[in-house]
């Protein structure tokens, strides 16, 4: 056997689908004042923070879930979820990481994330999120060295009041939708990152999510702040447990780029996508939205996506700044019964904006994928320009593939292109492959790598190896 | 508005010839209208053009009786020179005239069909109200193996004898085997602020060839809004053209499905659009069996304040494998209040299929112009040539030259 099978073999069926057995701390089921009131409490948050809350709530109370997207799903009863789940020995927070649970640190061991190895061999700064809160972030030292504050969410609360109040919820204000005022409500930790003026950040930060506890919703915020002349490349990788029921994510991710600052945000989410019938998986409702304030910036979405039972997210760049970038590279894999509505927007205000999409989607089996996407060029942003690809493969009459891009040009200065393909591995291309040696489904994992190379260059070299095994293994089964 | 609609309901009731059972048609279309009301915004198909808004700033003064027991006066100078075509004339919401002087009087039938009911399941309270309003519904069938010999010129025209603000028309067509019908819709409109509502229903069987032509070159300040449904039987042809120019607000909607294998359709259209100008055109193509085919190509040429939308959407089934679907939209902004706007939707479902879409806009390329400049055009010739360019390739997409000829003249462009 050979590494790539023997990879495709230990790695068939969903190979984090374990679960840590653990105590917890929960808050009370449903979702109320109170619940809100506990979280906010136990983690020893000031007032404002609180008051944040419970205006994002008030909010809330007026909202109804959007019901406009193209993979429906059944009612969500937000009263019987848990909105907090702690694991107990998180409750006084320890102080390093040989402090932290035997457990847990077994737990990440698994995930290939040896938290106590990384710190030493590695050289990627990692923040762990279990279930509700961060258990651990590491390299922190060599980080202060260079004035970057990176810490989960709650800390930064406690410890950099200024920054936090100053910067959350300005890109997704409580007002926003439903899922994003939610997690408003609600969000229990999440990452922090501030770059200070001039710094350019000498690793790669990653942020580990794990759901483990059951019935229980991940509501995580993260922040991102890259001040002027900054530079910061950030890795977020998720997983699950394999359970019957559907969990639900609703994460609310902020990025600002300051004058000439730039920011790279890359994804590789592997959620638990339910069985082979449909059944279980997560619902991954996210919102992310970057904004480029200041001049010169640049964001940078990249994602691969081949987990979630249903994944509905549309990573945004507000190009605010003169002559500012906004970037997306996706590739979305669907198989058997999960469904994808995914996209980006691209709104430029200021002059000179320039925005590009490369999105590619590949479905298989019984599933469904969508790209929507916007793009819409104010009238004041003079001599912008956008182009965007969408290209679509399906494999498999039983699946679907779908295009839905809303472009909106009011500026004459400006140039918008738009591209869309859809079409099947072709039967030369396969014959072609097949005539070299190569097996029906080397060939299609060899033409689907290419198809996707586009993207996969854009990812962090670690992150591009797992990537190219996920395309292979989350395609596993389809041909033929 | 509720009030009016129904004090004009019984006007047409007391004056029209109409039998019981069609006035019975009539009020369930009222009804159904009554309850939807007009399309806004926020309905996604009409995001771009809320009709509902345009009424109220537009034709506040809306109203629906006209006394079609009395004829209007028609007008030849309406008529188009120098091409020889069939005639059917409408005005002021009545249908005058219906001519086929130019064919064999045995192959073409028409039919009066005010009773039979709209054959398919829609959600446009625009339909309705042409249900409630239209006066005589026709259906104009022709005969198995009969190709018109001359085009058939369909007049929309309104004079100032016309009394109420919103008129309505309805034709059905069907196309039997192997049959072949050349259709032009000119619109020339002496009134302003009227709110014009057509509703066409083709039915292509077997080999049948329809071509379309929509002209509507005039400037006037209406609103119009068109909605054609194609149903299209095995190695069918559709051709749709649109010219869309005249008028300050205007919609067309076609919706084609191509249920028989080896069937087609093409949709081609301009935006020429200058000041306050707002126009739409959305196409819904619908792949239902395996084998057929669609192309659309729009083109937009926008002047100051005008905006333009393009809302394609091509659905593949999952048996409709081998589809071919492709669409284009391109504009050019000359002004910096002009806007447009594109929505082209893939929806597939099979996967042996080649489907894709482009759109691209921006301004004229002044590389181009600075070329043309410096073979001795001034700014204002060469700009003019572009444009010319750019909106003759779509014109080049007409199959019919005669027809071809007579719109290159009409919208005044040169080879």
């Amino acid at each position: 056997m050979d590494t790539r099978e023997k990879d495709i073999e230990n790695l068939k069926d969903y190979k984090y689908g374990f679960t840590t057995d653990i105590e917890n701390i929960k808050a009370p089921k449903g979702l109320n004042e109170d619940v809100i009131k506990f979280i906010s409490n136990i983690k020893k948050e000031p007032k404002w923070m609180l008051d944040f809350r419970l205006k994002a709530y008030e909010r809330l109370k007026l909202l109804k879930e959007p019901n406009w997207q193209k993979p429906k799903y059944p009612k969500i009863d937000y009263q019987d979820l848990y909105y907090y789940s702690a694991p107990k020995s998180m409750s006084e927070k320890p102080k390093s990481l040989d402090e932290l649970d035997p457990k847990l640190l077994e737990t990440y061991k698994k995930l290939g994330i040896p938290l106590q190895e990384q710190a030493r061999l590695n050289g990627i700064a990692v923040d762990a999120v279990f279930d509700s809160v961060s258990v651990a972030t590491t390299f922190k030292g060599e980080l202060t060295k260079h004035g970057i504050i990176f810490c989960s969410m709650s800390e930064a609360i406690q410890k950099h009041p200024d920054l936090v109040k100053k910067y959350l919820g300005t890109v997704i204000p409580v007002t926003d939708h439903f899922f994003a005022t939610l997690n408003s409500a609600v969000f229990t930790d999440g990452s922090f990152v501030y770059i200070p003026e001039g710094v350019k950040c000498p690793m790669e930060l990653s942020t580990y999510f794990r759901i483990n506890a059951s019935e229980t919703g991940q509501f995580e915020r993260t922040l991102i702040i890259a001040d002027k002349g900054s530079y910061v490349s950030y890795l977020e990788g998720c997983t699950a447990p394999m359970r019957d029921e559907n969990q639900l994510h609703a994460a609310n991710v902020e990025l600002i780029a300051l004058d000439d600052a730039e920011i790279k945000y890359s994804t590789v989410q592997n959620w638990y996508p339910g069985d082979e019938n449909g059944k279980g998986g997560i619902y991954n409702f996210v919102t992310k939205r970057g904004l480029c304030k200041g001049k010169n910036s640049k964001i940078s979405w990249t994602q691969v996506e081949t987990g979630s039972a249903i994944t509905w997210k549309y990573p945004s760049c507000i190009l605010k700044g003169d002559n500012s970038i906004g970037e997306f590279y996706s590739i979305a894999i669907t198989n058997n019964h999960q469904k994808a509505d995914t996209g980006t927007k691209m709104i430029h205000l200021g002059k000179n904006t320039k925005s590009k999409i490369i999105s590619k989607g590949i479905s298989a089996g019984f599933s469904d994928m969508t790209y929507r996407g916007l793009v819409d060029i104010n009238s004041k942003a003079k001599n912008s320009s956008n182009y965007t690809q969408c290209d679509s493969l399906l494999m498999g009459n039983k699946c679907g593939a779908h295009t839905v891009p809303y472009i909106k040009n009011k500026n004459y200065d400006s140039n918008i292109a738009h591209e869309a393909t859809t079409s099947k591995i072709s039967e030369e291309q396969l014959h072609y492959c097949q005539q070299r040696g190569l097996n029906p489904e080397e060939a299609v994992g060899l033409i689907v790598n290419g198809f996707c190379k586009e993207v996969l260059q854009q990812l962090p070299m670690e992150f591009a190896v797992e990537a190219q095994k996920l395309v292979g293994i989350s395609l596993e089964g389809s041909v033929g | 508005m509720s009030e009016q609609l129904q004090s004009d309901f019984d006007k047409i009731v007391k004056t029209s010839k109409l039998s019981n059972e069609e006035i019975q048609f009539k009020k369930n279309f009222l009804n159904n209208f009554k309850k939807r009301g007009f399309p806004n915004r926020k309905q996604e198909d009409w995001k771009f053009l809320d009709i509902s808004q345009i009424i109220k700033k537009n034709i506040s003064d809306l109203s629906f009786f006209n006394d079609y027991s009395q004829s209007n006066k028609i007008d030849p100078s309406i008529f188009v020179d120098g091409l020889e075509h069939n005639k059917i004339i409408f005005i002021n919401g009545r249908i005058e005239k219906i001519d086929f002087n130019f064919e064999d009087q045995n192959k073409i039938e028409i039919i009066d069909e005010t009773k039979k009911d709209i054959p398919f399941d829609y959600e446009n309270s625009l339909i309705d109200l042409n249900g409630a309003f239209t006066d005589k519904v026709f259906k104009i069938l022709i005969k198995k193996n009969y190709f018109l010999k001359k085009p058939l010129i369909i007049y929309h025209s309104t004079d100032n004898k016309i009394k109420s603000t919103n008129i309505n028309l309805r034709l059905d067509f069907e196309l039997g085997e192997n049959s072949c019908l050349k259709l032009i819709d000119y619109f020339s409109n002496n009134t302003a602020k009227n709110f014009i509502n057509i509703f066409y229903n083709f039915n292509l069987e077997k080999n049948s060839i329809l071509k379309n032509y929509k002209i509507d070159k005039f400037r006037n300040n209406n609103l119009k809004y068109s909605f054609n449904n194609i149903e299209q039987n095995n190695n069918s042809v559709s051709e749709t053209f649109i010219l869309s120019a005249g008028s300050d607000y205007i919609k067309n909607e076609i919706n084609c499905n191509l249920n028989g294998e080896y069937s087609s359709a093409f949709i081609n259209g301009i935006f020429s659009l200058k000041e306050n100008q707002q126009h739409e055109i959305r196409t819904t193509i619908n792949h239902l069996v395996e084998n057929t085919k669609s192309y659309q190509l729009i083109k937009s040429v926008l002047g100051k304040n005008s905006k333009s939308a393009y809302q394609g959407r091509i659905f593949v089934n999952s048996k409709a494998q081998k589809t071919d679907g492709y669409q284009l939209s391109k504009a050019i902004l000359l002004d910096e209040t002009s806007e447009f706007n594109a929505k082209p939707e893939l929806e597939i479902y099979a996967d042996d299929v080649k489907c894709s879409h482009g759109s691209s806009s921006g301004s004229l390329n002044e590389d181009s112009i600075f070329y043309l400049m410096s073979r001795g055009l001034n700014y204002q010739q060469s700009k003019e040539l572009l444009i010319n360019g750019f909106l003759l390739d779509v014109i080049e997409k007409i199959t019919d030259s005669e027809i071809r000829n007579l719109i290159k003249n009409i919208i005044g462009v040169k080879e």
